[in-house]
């Protein structure tokens, strides 16, 4: 085995890696989903109303699309890479249950980019504006997809559903498709991320658009965007919300220590407040030391919330990470939860009976193929068994079995042991992963980080919903263009925008750890044997190359945005 | 009438990509990003890691012997 403290570097490096390309990539993907609408209402207008200043106004928004499109395309499969070269038992592992979203993702994917992307490019002028338009629709549609398929690999990564562990190829094997795309973490997940693709590309909008406003150009182009954009954006915030309220009790039944992370929660209880915002205490060590958890704390004006997000009861109750640790509670399915040590063990068991199962399984093919041998040598072993030696002479009391007699009998309890084996796998490999946790409190993620970034996601969220409000009705009252103060907010909130995105991504990657999938595989069993260095190297290839990539899309986008739609404003 | 359609399709392509401006540039870009990310990362830094094994049998011992050693 790896040593011990070459082998934490390893993952961390490992997950840094994974990180770094997966914030990269989610740079570009949010925009694709979000743009990709506004752009596409914008169009629709035009083919209601046949007046090309909408046309032009589209045109240019999907100028920005292609852009964004062009650098963020293929950034995704880094990913996969990563998968096969650093977490490659977790890839042989999950077998075709990864496999086949990703597939049929790549499959839409393809024929969407070689198709409906070229219409709509290509096709202003060569095609109707019905296909176009259709095209432009079909386009956004496809990408959505696309997210949707990764979603639903994502989603079975929280809340493993469908599946049957196959002990032989060491996989897990698609047992219900429909259970795994449609798992209701994974729905979930769809629809929250893609609307926070949609809060994304709404202010993306707005604040390129507010950015022409306070230099005083394109202000028709730029009004009439923003119309289109924050009543979007506003419906988005909306919908998020709600979402995320969905996630949060999903998070709730199915990752109870995620949530308590994103809470700071160590003792739970009936009737649990939400944190509004708060300090976490840094003194804090252990989950079972007198510290206090908090050295800051306010709590959501509405009491006993978290409850009531988490379970929609307002008495409900919700464990801290102490109580997960210790088990012992009634859970909302009526079963009692399991200690960590339990769970632990019932890991161990089922790892034990994956390698008697393997081992039985050697046997058995040893039994069939060297028969005769295995055959004499049980009889030798009968006779020898029976041999005495006396003062009269050696006597070997005849013994009671034939040779097939004895074969039958040491093939009879191989194979019973394969079977028991199974059967305590099956039994116990829900808990599979926790057979490779050595203390408890390895089973707590990063506290800090999913609670500070829960709290980053969440102020913004409310935040972007009010600055959607307002622009929404200072824009529907034509009182935009004098308000610099909101112009200014929209132009600085595109970084809060995606930096909300990211902050979700942390809260459901990191508030996951250990776990490369809940409950059955942690990252130190998912992880590739490599040297942490080589890791590290690739680690910073790849920040050299998103920063040089990023760069050229950063300049590409600035100097299409500084040219401007070059609509003739006076001639509509 | 085939062809025609054929030849249509093509030349959609062709001027589409005559005509672009910014989007050649962008070409370029996924270009070299593509040879890049396949001819130098995937080949020299991602290799696949069980793609040491020659068969889907050695590669299912080798990762049942990890899950199993490593849990103690
Ligand atoms: C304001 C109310 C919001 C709530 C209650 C909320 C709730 C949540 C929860 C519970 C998760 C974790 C899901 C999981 O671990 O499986 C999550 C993830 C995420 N959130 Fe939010 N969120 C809110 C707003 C936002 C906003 C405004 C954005 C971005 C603009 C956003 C973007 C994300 C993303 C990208 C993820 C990761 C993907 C996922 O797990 O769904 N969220 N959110």
């Amino acid at each position: 085995m790896i040593a011990e403290i070459d082998n934490i570097s390893l993952i961390d490096w490992s997950r840094a890696q994974f990180a770094l390309t997966a914030f990269y990539h989610w740079l570009f993907v949010p925009l694709t989903l979000g743009l990709g609408i506004v752009q596409a209402v914008m169009e629709t207008i035009y083919y209601k109303t046949g007046d090309e200043f909408w046309k032009k106004t589209a045109q240019f928004w999907m100028k920005l699309f292609g852009i964004n499109f062009a650098i963020g395309v293929a950034t995704g499969l880094i990913l996969e890479f990563e998968f096969g070269t650093n977490w490659s038992n977790y890839s042989w592992f999950v077998g075709d249950i990864f496999g086949a979203p990703l597939a049929i993702e790549g499959v839409v994917a393809f024929f969407m980019e070689a198709t409906f992307i070229a219409v709509m490019f290509f096709g202003w002028n060569k095609v109707s504006k019905g296909f176009h338009l259709t095209s432009t629709w079909l386009t956004i549609a496809g990408a959505t997809i696309s997210a949707f398929w990764i979603l639903v690999a994502n989603g079975w990564m929280q809340y493993p559903t469908g599946m049957v562990f196959n002990p032989d190829t060491v996989r897990n094997e698609m047992g219900s498709f429909w259970a795994v795309a449609f798992s209701p973490v994974a729905l979930n997940k769809f629809l929250h991320t893609v609307l926070s693709g949609w809060i994304i590309g709404a202010m993306f909008v707005a604040g390129i658009s507010s950015w022409y406003l306070l230099r005083k150009r394109e202000v028709k182009f730029a009004l009439a965007s923003i119309k289109v954009a924050v009543a979007f954006g506003l419906i988005a915030c909306f919908l998020s919300i709600w979402t995320g309220d969905g996630s949060a009790s999903q998070v709730a039944k199915q990752q109870p220590m995620k949530l308590a992370a994103m809470e700071g929660l160590y003792e739970g209880g009936e009737g649990v407040n939400l944190v509004g915002a708060g300090i976490l205490n840094p003194s804090k060590k252990e989950y079972n030391d007198n510290e206090e958890a908090f050295l800051f704390k306010i709590d959501v004006p509405i009491p006993k919330f978290l409850s009531y997000l988490a379970f929609g009861k307002f008495n409900a109750y919700v464990p801290g990470i102490k109580n997960i640790i210790e088990g012992g509670y009634t859970k909302p399915d009526g079963s009692i939860a399991l200690s960590a040590e339990e769970k632990i063990a019932r890991g161990k068991l089922a790892i034990n009976a994956l390698a008697n199962y393997k081992t039985a399984k050697a046997d058995s093919v040893l039994l069939e193929h060297k028969a005769d041998s295995i055959k004499n040598a049980l009889v030798l072993a009968a006779e020898t068994e029976n041999y005495t030696e006396t003062s009269e002479g050696d006597t070997i009391t005849a013994i009671a079995l034939t040779g097939d007699e004895l074969f039958a009998e040491k093939k009879a309890a191989v194979h019973a042991k394969i079977a028991d084996s199974r059967q305590q796998l099956k039994e116990n490999f829900a808990y599979f992963g926790y057979g490779y946790i050595k203390e408890p409190k390895e089973l707590i993620p990063p506290l800090g980080l999913t609670f500070y970034a829960f709290r980053v996601m969440v102020i913004l969220g409310g935040f972007l919903l009010l600055l959607f409000a307002f622009a929404t009705y200072f824009s529907y009252k034509n009182k935009f263009e004098t308000k610099r103060w909101l112009q200014w907010t929209c132009l600085i909130s595109i970084f809060l925008a995606i930096f909300a995105g990211q902050a979700g991504w942390v809260v459901a990657e990191v508030g996951r750890q250990p776990w490369a999938i809940q409950d059955i595989l942690p990252t130190s069993a998912a992880i590739s044997k490599l040297s942490a260095s080589s890791v590290q190297l690739t680690f910073f290839i790849f920040l050299v190359l998103f920063t040089v990539l990023l760069i050229a899309e950063l300049k590409i986008l600035t100097s299409a945005i500084k040219k401007g739609p070059q609509i003739n404003e006076n001639k509509n | 009438m085939e062809k025609s359609v054929l030849k249509r399709i093509i030349s959609f392509y062709v001027e589409g990509f005559k005509g672009m401006t910014t989007g050649k540039t962008l070409w370029l870009i996924i270009l070299v990003k593509l040879f890049i990310m396949f001819a130098v990362l995937k080949i020299f830094f991602f290799p696949s890691y069980l793609g040491k094994f020659d068969s889907a049998d050695k590669k299912q011992n080798y990762v049942s012997n990890e899950l199993i050693q490593r849990a103690k």
